[in-house]
């Protein structure tokens, strides 16, 4: 009797654990340091890849060789738009030169179609731009820096040498001055 | 024997004023910061209502506290916790917490904050406590405010209205339903029951003040 209460004790162990794996592999596959676009939510026709902080997170710790410029912006914030050509411009100019220009918007998920999909549009926008859905600000703020306060425009430039948060908005020269001490 | 006792007590009492010269040190570069940490003393502020009136914190001689919030018309995340403002006038004005909403835009930056369309909105939403324009900006450097919405829990004590809370409303400005954790009404609660408000500062993407 006992022995029998032990076997069927180890088997629900056995395969309790080997459910939970299989309903893990189900997930799309995490490698390290690969974005996962949230799917599923009845947002496909929105033509930028949304994620939730976990599958972002990875854009944030590159180590590449390359210099990333993510910008957090959104189409209500007046300030973020007025310094987006310069983001535009250091994306052209630095074409093929190891930067990444990465635009994240953080509109709200009732402003995907209504502004941020006319505004890229309109604006003919090259830069990549991804939408960041992620209610939990309060958690996710201070993985980004632990300086950053919530306002936006915020940017972070960051290479494998050398990272940088700033709280504030740009013009093209100061950018592109802050740009370079990341590139020579 | 006692000699070594001696020694201890002394080394002891280094540690001791040690850590106290640490604390002090710290303490002063605090303030030299901008803005309010927690457990500082917020200054009173005299500032126009949309009703006309001239408000000030010292007019609440029964107050037990103050939620200080930092908002204004247009912004999308201000507009988000609006009802949620309200609900929380509603809920703890009783219990001696109102709301005092300050809009601290310039409106000559922003013409959507001007005075006119802060008596509109309060009237179309109906506010239930003061909506207050920091005319000339000179309210929300003070307190440190960022973006809106940002709040500022206030304790009234004998020394003074003492910031106990500074951040978000709560964990989820898209759906009030899906909520978590409540911050603010977490934080009031703690004051109120004189207990230890966790956490005392939180984070949360708002328009920044212009």
């Amino acid at each position: 009797m006992n022995r029998l209460l032990l076997i069927s004790l180890v088997m629900s162990i056995v395969f309790g654990c080997a459910e939970k794996k299989k309903a893990d592999s189900g997930k799309s596959e995490i490698v390290e340091n690969e974005m996962v676009a949230k799917d599923g939510d009845g947002q496909n026709d929105i033509p930028f890849p949304i994620y939730d902080f976990d599958g972002f997170e990875p854009l944030l710790h590159n180590n590449d060789g390359k210099t990333y410029v993510i910008n957090f912006w959104a189409t209500w914030c007046k300030p973020c738009l007025e310094e987006m050509p310069h983001f535009e411009r250091i994306n052209s100019e630095y074409d093929g030169k190891n930067v990444e220009v990465v635009l994240v918007s953080l509109d709200m998920p009732n402003m995907w179609k209504s502004r941020l999909e006319p505004y890229v549009m309109k604006n003919k926008i090259q830069s990549q731009v991804v939408i960041l859905d992620d209610p939990k600000q309060n958690d996710w703020i201070p993985k980004v820096s632990e300086e950053w306060g919530g306002g936006i425009p915020a940017t972070l430039i960051y290479n494998k040498d050398k990272r940088t948060f700033y709280e504030r908005g740009f013009t093209y020269e100061e950018l592109n001055n802050e740009l370079k001490t990341f590139i020579n | 024997m006692k000699k070594i006792r001696i020694l201890g007590w002394s080394a002891l009492l280094l540690i001791f004023v040690a850590s106290f010269a640490v604390g002090f040190k710290v303490a002063a570069e605090h303030n030299l910061d901008d803005g309010y940490e927690i457990g500082d003393l917020a200054d009173d502020f005299e500032l126009k209502n949309v009703d006309g009136t001239m408000v000030s914190l010292s007019d609440y001689e029964s107050a037990k506290g103050f939620l200080v919030i930092f908002t204004c018309n247009t912004c999308p995340y201000a507009q988000a916790y609006e009802d949620r403002v309200i609900a929380l006038d509603a809920k703890y004005k009783p219990q001696g917490v109102p709301v005092i909403a300050i809009n601290p835009n310039d409106p000559s930056v922003k013409s959507g904050d001007s005075f006119a369309k802060m008596i509109e909105r309060a009237d179309k939403k109906g506010f239930t406590f003061p909506y207050l324009l920091d005319e000339g900006q000179k309210v929300y450097p003070k307190y440190g405010a960022t973006r809106t919405p940002h709040v500022f829990l206030l304790e009234k004590t004998a020394i003074g209205n003492v910031v106990r809370y500074i951040g978000a409303i709560d964990d989820n400005y898209q759906n009030a339903s899906q909520v978590e954790k409540p911050f603010v009404e977490n934080a009031v609660n703690a004051m109120l029951a004189g207990n230890e408000i966790n956490p005392k500062t939180t984070k949360a993407i708002g328009c920044g003040i212009k």
